[in-house]
């Protein structure tokens, strides 16, 4: 038994992706299990906070571990959404939904290497000015080419029908017949699982430890050999696909691409997301999309209930919306899950003898494992804090505080 | 090697549990009928329809609570909920009372999308009633119609909510559509002016294209320029300019309130002084006076006089006829169910389409169901009596609503009529004076229409 354990706890440290998987595994039970138990409109807002959540991963990359800032990711929702939007025209239309999801990807990369390519020159609040240009001229687009992209009123987004094998799959596993609200929160759910594994795999990997190098000290990093402009571009780009899949997703969740539904304030709160959630991290990622979800419809009823009028109840929503904000910058700057992550480490260094760390890490995992699987509770494959084995999980969440 | 082997291995596990686990819960094959059975509102009889209890109806809207298109339009459901309060005190419909939820999406189509689900599949609604906005319905006319609720009363003069019923069978227009107060437009001002130089300010979507296709079947060879602006973008001095220097004498504007006070700001900087014809839309003149001097940060005076002089259309009675009989019973519902703050011509829009709705339900009987009332619209709509000064076009072949309107000119903040009530379709139907005396009724006692 305790041989088993040890054999369990060495894979785990391990082997990278198999962690991944696992928890991405775990992460669709959880997702099924709380799809299948909530009503209709429940999962609409579900898949509202996946799209939101792939963006603000993507995101998160991109500002806590290369340290650039994006004002620009809601236009890049944007070229995902009127890609997909583009495919998806009719009933009638045949493209497959994974084809079009990964042609919204593709043409989103494109335009993020070509805004990549600035950014690699760029940083701080030069870069910021570059992608706040970007958000501001997109939707133009869309304006300029009324008669292509629908100008003002923008473009209807018809989702094809369910796929039978879809039905009957769901009908298998679940007992339920699969509702239109249900297909489209487990296709954005879906969507951000993948997502969230590919980039916490990467984030892990040698790209992810280069743009972690370039973040923290620019000349030591090229002094060691990285190429800062090439990594600035690769984290772009990989942030500007999240931004793409997330647009795909928007666009089938809401029925519609227009200009008015990516306008500065989108771009904005996914950064305000990704800051209350914790930077780096794809759990604050999550928990930042969840709160942008839930709060404001939660915070109205909440208003109705108290017998405020229609107008006040909906003047409340921005209001708390702001004063969390507030105060989780005030007495959480690391965001969420870095105050949390940090709160369980430092408790962790007081418990621990000293001796743990003579014996060096890898002999005895068990400890750190049990750990750090307790602090990233729910689907979320890339926010496992890094056993002991990485030296980079204390640096992400000590120099959160200082980019913020 | 071997450790590596061994790792696939028991991620290969794993991943089998974990099918298995899902397995497990399995529920065997689907009965495989396409079993789409609610689809389509097919509701049967009874009082069985979402939303419809023994003493209650719950219907909903969305409307700009917060945001720039807030002032004004936030005012409509609250004269919409004084009605229906009114309503309510007096035994509601058939022993049922109204209940009203109104959510804000900010004038943004995806929060329109989002509270749209909301309304329908949390608060289950029975009806939509005045959603307000081109764009932002736009975003949820094809859900609300695959799901078979009634969208009563499109806040919006665009044609998509009435032109094609069996596109959207549940949707109904409500206020005079663009293109017909476009013709009615046209043909006065060839008319009566026909030596005018005509400039287009157009908003740059169906409001300005349909409004603009209206205008030109009158107008075509007097316009000498047609200019467009965005919604958002608040810099209109490029249009103007280039109005002034078409050498255009007359502007017809279809535009919203904020663009008419941007307009009438950067017409007196260059010293432009066209004769302006604003669409009713745009013309309130009590918001947009306040916005005049908000806008300029208090160097023009605003009030209700600012835009004296300016021609404009009119199709249901507002504040200022406080003769009116209609006006009587809205001041009536405001002192009595309103909240703080005056009765303005929003809440007076949004109390007229409430009204209509009552009318609605009164047609579709006691044993209300979503196909009902469709139906009973289809059928006696055209019929209707009520505040508005010409008669619906509701029928099996259009959702249109009111089929036309007077022009008038604003002095001292009130209008003044210059034609009477003049009537016609879409399409080159023509325009004739309106004989259905709509024009000239009044409310019945109880301020509650009664069952036809």
């Amino acid at each position: 038994m305790a041989a088993l354990r040890t054999r369990a706890a060495g894979w785990w440290s391990g082997s990278i992706l198999g962690r991944h998987l696992l928890v991405a595994l775990l992460g669709l039970v959880v997702v099924v299990a709380v799809s299948e138990s909530v009503s209709d409109f429940r999962n609409l807002q579900l898949a509202s906070m996946a799209y939101l959540g792939i963006a603000a991963g993507g995101l998160t990359v991109l500002t806590g571990l290369n340290g650039q800032i994006s004002l620009g990711h809601g236009a890049l929702m944007a070229i995902g959404a009127y890609t997909t939007a583009l495919l998806l025209d009719d009933r009638e239309a045949s493209t497959p939904l994974p084809l079009v999801v990964l042609a919204a990807v593709v043409v989103t990369l494109v335009v993020g290497i070509a805004v990549g390519a600035a950014a690699a020159r760029l940083h701080g609040p030069y870069l910021a000015g570059a992608t706040l240009a970007l958000a501001v001229a997109v939707p133009g687009i869309a304006l300029y080419f009324k008669e292509q992209l629908g100008g003002e009123q923008g473009l209807r987004v018809v989702v094809p029908d369910i796929p039978t094998w879809a039905l009957d799959l769901a009908y298998f596993v679940t007992g339920q017949d699969l509702t239109r609200s249900r297909y489209v929160a487990y296709l954005a759910w879906f969507t951000l699982i993948v997502t969230f594994v590919l980039l916490a795999n990467l984030s892990r990997s040698r790209v992810g430890r280069r743009w972690r190098a370039v973040r923290d000290d620019e000349v030591a990093a090229e002094l060691a050999g990285v190429r800062l402009g090439r990594s600035r571009v690769s984290a772009f780009v990989v942030s500007a696909a999240a931004a793409g899949a997330a647009g795909a997703m928007m666009a089938v969740t809401v029925r519609l691409a227009a200009p008015s539904g990516f306008t500065l304030t989108l771009s904005l709160t996914l950064l305000s997301a990704v800051v209350l959630g914790g930077l780096g991290s794809l759990a604050g990622a999550l928990i930042g999309a969840a709160l942008l979800t839930f709060l404001p419809q939660v915070v109205t009823d909440l208003g109705v209930d108290a017998g405020l009028s229609d107008i006040r109840a909906a003047e409340l929503a921005p209001l708390v919306y702001g004063v969390v904000m507030v105060l989780v910058v005030l007495l959480a700057p690391a965001g969420i899950v870095g105050t949390v992550r940090g709160a369980v480490l430092r408790r962790r260094g007081r418990s621990a003898p000293p001796a743990a760390t003579t014996t060096g890490a890898a002999a005895d995992p068990t400890t750190s494992t049990s750990t750090s699987t307790s602090t990233d509770a729910g689907p979320d494959p890339g926010a496992s804090p890094g056993t002991s084995t990485d030296p980079d999980s204390t640096a992400t969440t000590t120099s959160k505080g200082s980019t913020t | 090697m071997r450790r590596r082997l061994h790792r696939s291995a028991t991620l290969v596990a794993a991943a089998t549990a974990g099918a298995l686990l899902l397995g497990a819960c399995g529920a065997g094959g689907r009965d495989d009928d396409g079993g789409d059975g609610d689809g389509g509102g097919g509701d049967g009889g009874g009082a069985s329809a979402p939303g419809v209890t023994e003493d209650s109806i719950k219907i909903g809207a969305h409307f700009p609570l917060t945001g720039v298109a807030a002032p004004g339009y936030s005012e409509i459901p609250t004269g919409a909920k004084a009605y229906f309060d009114y309503v309510n005190a007096q035994g509601g419909i058939y022993g049922r009372q109204i209940e009203y939820v109104v959510r804000d999406d900010g004038y943004n189509p995806t929060n329109t999308s989002s509270v749209t689900n909301e309304l329908v599949l949390e608060e289950e609604i029975f009806a939509m009633v005045g959603g307000l906005g081109t764009p932002t319905h736009s975003a949820v006319v094809d859900f609300l119609n695959d799901e078979g609720v009634p969208d009563f009363f499109v806040s919006s003069g665009s044609l998509q909510w009435g032109d094609d019923p069996s596109a959207y069978p549940y949707t109904f227009g409500w206020q005079t559509d663009y293109e017909i107060e476009g013709k009615i437009i046209g043909q006065y001002v060839a008319e009566n002016m026909p030596d005018a130089k005509v400039g287009l300010f157009l908003q740059d979507d169906d409001f300005g294209d349909d409004a603009e296709k209206g205008v030109r079947q009158f107008l075509d060879d007097q316009v000498v320029a047609a200019e467009r602006y965005t919604s958002g973008n608040t810099d209109v001095g490029p249009q103007i300019a280039k109005l002034q220097a078409s050498g255009a004498d007359m502007v017809l504007s279809f535009n919203t309130p904020s663009y008419t006070a941007l307009s009438q700001l950067v017409a007196l900087k260059l010293g432009y002084e066209p004769q302006w014809f604003y669409t009713n839309v745009g013309s309130d003149a009590d918001l947009v006076g306040s916005l005049l001097s908000r806008f300029s940060e208090g160097a023009v005076e605003g009030g209700s006089s600012s835009l004296d002089g300016v021609l404009t259309t009119e199709y249901i009675p507002g504040v200022d006829q406080p003769d009116d009989p209609w006006v009587q019973l809205w001041q009536k519902v405001w002192d009595e169910h309103g909240e703080k703050g005056e009765l303005t011509n929003y809440r007076v829009y949004g109390m007229s389409h409430a009204y209509a709705f009552v009318q609605a339900l009164q047609a579709a009987g006691e044993d209300l169901t979503r196909d009902g009332i469709v139906e009973a619209m289809e059928e006696i709509g055209a019929d209707l009596e009520g505040p508005q000064l010409a008669p619906f076009r509701y029928s099996g072949d259009s959702h249109l609503g009111i089929s036309g309107m007077r022009i008038v000119e604003i002095k001292d903040g009130a209008g003044e009529d210059l034609t009477p009530v003049l009537v016609t379709d879409i399409g080159d139907a023509e325009i004739t004076e309106d004989d259905s005396g709509q024009d000239g009724d009044a409310p019945p006692e109880s301020g509650v229409p009664e069952a036809p």
